[in-house]
Order: C-alpha cells, then sequence, then structure tokens
C-alpha cells in the first residue's frame, strides 16, 4: 500500500507507555471505589430506614390495627380500647381506586394521542410539555385546585374530592408510559397492520395496544404505587376521617393523612399505630411495584 | 450443450411474448413520487407493466427507488403526509393513487410482507384471521378452514398445526416471515408485495420462502424487492432494474441476467457497484 495509509509509528517509549497504564489503573480503581463508596451510603440509608420501619411498624402491627376504627386515647391510661387503621386502609383503596379508574382511561388516550396521531405536531409538542409539568407539579397544587374547583362549590370535603385529586395525578404518569412505550413499537408493526386493510383505529386498538400492554400496565400500577403514598392533596380535599365510611360524599380518611395525623398527635400509642400504618403504605407500594415488574417480563 | 441454450432462449422468449400479450396485472405510467414538498423525486417518470400471475423481481443499489415504488403500489405512503405520488398506477382500469380510492379496500387486494418479519403479538391462529376479520364475516368453521388454507399455502400449516393456540412470538424468525405471508394470503389478494422478504433470514429459510414465492405464483402477482441477483435469477419471470429513481431497463429474467442492454444493468448485476 502506499505511504499514507500505513499506520503511524508508536512515538512514545516503553517507559511512558507503561507510566500512562499504571495512571490509567489508578484512575480506574479510583472511579469504582468511589461509586461502590457512593452506593453503600445511598444504600445504608435505605437499610436504615426500612430497620426503624419494620422496627417501630411491626411493633404496633396486629389483627386490631387492620380492622378497628381511631380510637380516642388519653395519657396514662391503659383501659381505653386500642385503635386501628381499618378507616384509613379502606379509604386509601377507595380513593385510589377511583383515582386509577378515572384516570388511567385518559391517560392512555392523551398518550396514543400523542405517540399514534400527533408525531412531531406541535400541538403535540405542547400537550406533551403541560403533561411534563403537571407530572412533576407540586401535588399540595393539586389539592389546591381541587380545593378550589370540587370542596368550596359542594360545600365540603368529599372522598370524590380526594380521587379526583389523586385522578389528576395520575393521568401525566399514565400519558408518559403509554406514550414512551408506544413509540417503542417498531413502525413496521404498525405498517404490517394497516397492510391488510386496517384502519388507524383498529391498527391502534387491537395491535399496538395489546403490543404495549405490559408497559402500559406497568404504568397504570406505579401510578397507582405513587398516589397511595399522596398525602398534600388529600389534606385539602378529602381530609381525613377518624371513622370508617364508605360515603364518597363525606370526609374520607385515608393512610397517609392517618399517619400525619397520628405522628403529630403526641400520644406514643397514637405514634405507634402511625408507625404501623406507614408499614402497611410501604409494603402495599413495594407490592405493587414487584407486580409491575413481573407484569412487564418478557412472556414466553 | 446448444440444445440447452436454445431451450433457455425459447422460453425466455416464450416468456416475453407472453408478457407482451397478455393484459398487465397493474399498469405503471409516468409515475413520480415525492418523499416532501421540495425535495428531490424519489421516483421519476416511472413506466412499468406488472404482468398478471408472474413473478417481478426489482432490483438496484441501495435508494435506488425501488422499495419506495413497492410502497406506492398499495399506498403505504398515504400514512405519512407530506409523501405524494403523481401519474398513474392502474389496477383493473383505475388510477390507484388518484383521489377517492378506498385505501383499506386496495390494501386487501395488495397484500405485503415485509423486510422484518411482523408478527403481531397474538395466536397463530388469530395472525392469520386478524386480517380476514377485517373484510369478511366469517363462521367458526369456516374461518378455522381460512386459516388452515392460509397456513397450507404458506408451507407452514405442518410446522404449527399443533401450537395454532400459543403465541406467534415464539416462532422463529423464517417461520415469522411464512406466518406473514400466510397472513397477506388469508385475505386472498390478487397481488402480493414482497419487500425483500428474505434478507433477514438465514439460508434455509430463504430457500422455503423462493420456493413458496414459485408455488404462489400460479395463483397470485408477485412483486419482490431484492438485494440478492441470485434471488432475482431464482425466484422472478421479470426484472425490473432501477437506479436512482429511475427505471434503467426491464426484461425477462434470464435476458436480464445474460444480455443486459444497459451498460449500468451490466455494471450492477456484475457487482462493479451498488
Amino acid at each position: 500500500m502506499s505511504a499514507t495509509t500505513q499506520a503511524p509509528a508508536f512515538t512514545s517509549d516503553p517507559e511512558t507507555r507503561r507510566r500512562l497504564g499504571r495512571r490509567r489503573a489508578l484512575i480506574d480503581a479510583g472511579v469504582r471505589w468511589f461509586c461502590l463508596g457512593a452506593t453503600v451510603v445511598g444504600l445504608l440509608f435505605l437499610a436504615s430506614i426500612m430497620a426503624t420501619l419494620l422496627w417501630r411498624g411491626l411493633a404496633a402491627l396486629d389483627f386490631i390495627v387492620l380492622t378497628q376504627e381511631f380510637q380516642p386515647t388519653r395519657y396514662g391510661d391503659d383501659t381505653l380500647p386500642k385503635g386501628g387503621l381499618v378507616h384509613a386502609i379502606v379509604g386509601s383503596i377507595l380513593q385510589s381506586g377511583i383515582a386509577i379508574l378515572i384516570g388511567t382511561p385518559v391517560g392512555l388516550l392523551v398518550g396514543t394521542y400523542l405517540a399514534e396521531y400527533a408525531r412531531g405536531s406541535g400541538f403535540g409538542h405542547t400537550v406533551r410539555f403541560v403533561s411534563d409539568i403537571l407530572l412533576s407539579a407540586p401535588s399540595i397544587l393539586v389539592g389546591l385546585f381541587i380545593y378550589q374547583t370540587v370542596v368550596l362549590p359542594t360545600g365540603g370535603f368529599s372522598g370524590i374530592a380526594g380521587a379526583l385529586a389523586l385522578a389528576i395525578i395520575v393521568i401525566p404518569v399514565v400519558v408518559r408510559t403509554t406514550e414512551d412505550m408506544l413509540q417503542l413499537l417498531p413502525n413496521t408493526l404498525r405498517e404490517a397492520v394497516v397492510a391488510l386493510g386496517a384502519p388507524r383505529w383498529k391498527m391502534i386498538t387491537l395491535v399496538a395496544w395489546r403490543a404495549a400492554l405490559p408497559g402500559i400496565v406497568t404504568g397504570v400500577l406505579l401510578a397507582f404505587a405513587r398516589i397511595v403514598g399522596e398525602t398534600a392533596p388529600l389534606l385539602l380535599t378529602s381530609f381525613g376521617n377518624n371513622v370508617l365510611s364508605t360515603d364518597l360524599s363525606r370526609a374520607m380518611a385515608s393512610l397517609p393523612v392517618a399517619i400525619y395525623q397520628q405522628a403529630n398527635s403526641g400520644f406514643p400509642d397514637l405514634i405507634e399505630i402511625a408507625w404501623s400504618g406507614a408499614l402497611i403504605v410501604t409494603f402495599g407500594v413495594l407490592a405493587i411495584n414487584i407486580m409491575a415488574r413481573v407484569a412487564l417480563r418478557p412472556r414466553k | 450443450m446448444n440444445d440447452v441454450s436454445m431451450a433457455a432462449a425459447m422460453t425466455a422468449e416464450q416468456a416475453q411474448a407472453a408478457a407482451a400479450t397478455a393484459p398487465p396485472r397493474i399498469a405503471i405510467r409516468n409515475l413520480d413520487f415525492f418523499y416532501a414538498p421540495g425535495l428531490p423525486k424519489a421516483l421519476k417518470g416511472i413506466t412499468l407493466d406488472i404482468p398478471d400471475r408472474q413473478v417481478t423481481g426489482m432490483i438496484g443499489p441501495s435508494g435506488c427507488g425501488k422499495s419506495t415504488l413497492l410502497r406506492v403500489l398499495n399506498r403505504m405512503y398515504s400514512l405519512y403526509p407530506g409523501q405524494r405520488a403523481e401519474g398513474e398506477v392502474i389496477l383493473d382500469g383505475r388510477n390507484l393513487v388518484g383521489p377517492d380510492v378506498d385505501i383499506n379496500e386496495l390494501r386487501a387486494r395488495i397484500g405485503m410482507v415485509f423486510q422484518k418479519p411482523t408478527p403481531f403479538p397474538m395466536t397463530i391462529f388469530e395472525n392469520i384471521a386478524f386480517g380476514v376479520r377485517l373484510h369478511e364475516r366469517l363462521g367458526k368453521a369456516q374461518m378455522a378452514e381460512r386459516v388452515e388454507w392460509a397456513l397450507t399455502r404458506a408451507a407452514i400449516w405442518n410446522e404449527v398445526k399443533d401450537r395454532l393456540h400459543s403465541s406467534a412470538l415464539g416462532l422463529s424468525g423464517g417461520q415469522q416471515q411464512r406466518l406473514c405471508i400466510a397472513r397477506s394470503i388469508a385475505v386472498r389478494p390478487e397481488v402480493i408485495l414482497l419487500d425483500e422478504p428474505t434478507s433477514a433470514l438465514d439460508p434455509i429459510s430463504t430457500l422455503k420462502i423462493e420456493e413458496l414465492v414459485d408455488e404462489l405464483k400460479k395463483d397470485f402477482t408477485i412483486v419482490i424487492v431484492t438485494h440478492n441477483m441470485q434471488q432475482a435469477a431464482r425466484c422472478a419471470d421479470q426484472v425490473a432494474f432501477f437506479y436512482l429513481g429511475e427505471l434503467i431497463e426491464v426484461g425477462p429474467a434470464a435476458q436480464m441476467f445474460t444480455a443486459p442492454r444497459h451498460p449500468k444493468t451490466q455494471e450492477y448485476i456484475t457487482g462493479r457497484f451498488g
């Protein structure tokens, strides 16, 4: 071959190369230990939180906590019956469930619009931007919004107001995951459906949604996990309630609000119950996250 | 030796004669194609006859327009705003790139199989039934019959008959591609477009698809885009060579590969460029 295509000769001597090699090895080791150290610090915090939660939560967690309503308490009085959190558990499931039922269809349709119809359109970009803002908006704002638009006009706190506030938090989460999952589908899949003579809406509902289903389900479960732990929007909407109530037109208890109220009460036995409530929420969310992972696992 | 080449010449001539006399299934006239306003033409004044129940092979280097032409024939480009075809593509006396064409009905008549297998995320049976349901109302027994017929025609029935109700995603690449061909056939189109159907497959699967194409041309008009000269030579009756958006030369396969008229064709098929 001609001289121009020849590889340049090594310009450095063996000693320089050895020194550079040592330098690389040193930096490599440094970065590795730094990363490992950061991981350990992060995990330590997490482990310490989990340990405290388990320690304090398990101490009070019993059948009564899971089956009884709130009971009033008094300092130094052991004769009063122990209370529980069943009103909060039921309230949380009801409000979060209704929020998912309202938020999922809206989020699914918006996400589908963004991924299938509004690709590259200016309006689509705007909708995506607004949805992303909503995704990271402080949740107390959502509570304030529902307080203004639902609680004040209807004359009081209600479970449905709480569910609506949570639904507003669900929507952008489902929008994002739905859009992302649909974007991941290869375009040839869409073309293959359309090539059989299918109209676009059938392509979307019969094939695209089905192909993206595990991801969409994951998004819904993650949204559920998020709202189950939300306190701020519920303080201003469903407010909390000390008795078991399934009446959506009245104030309704929820686990995060019950934890907030009882942990702030100053009574040691109520604080104990608050810890077990925190344990229930944490493990509920953990269970949902695991379910989401299982749903997303590729099936044979 | 002489006899054999004589025979080859005869068949080539006969094929050409047949192609010339029989009315074309699809007549392409002066077709221009634009991917976006302002971009240069991707197809320039293409005029080509697609003969009925024969295999038309389209060859040419990447970006020459052969896939573009294929995607005009079933109006796939209509999915994308901004893409536009001008000219005529006549099927049964109607210009299918013109306005007021029922695109879904057109796609039922002109099926397409893609480069990469595109099984739908459902069972093998449902994959085949999906397209049929778009256009026909069949009873349970009739549908089962249709599915078996399509899978048999696509030479995959024996491999899948015991697992019709398991996911199509579990099939091998070659099986998936034959499933996709079966899915197209099941709608009973008149024309099948194959866009590099074997470029993602191993040699054995490729051979099976090629044999299948040979079998299917008895009933269907086939257009196949391929980068593989041997494949075009083996499968096609008529071969069209495209270069830079233009149709350079079209003729019977035997003549195109032994005595091309155009020097560019000669260069391409001998591997000088492409």
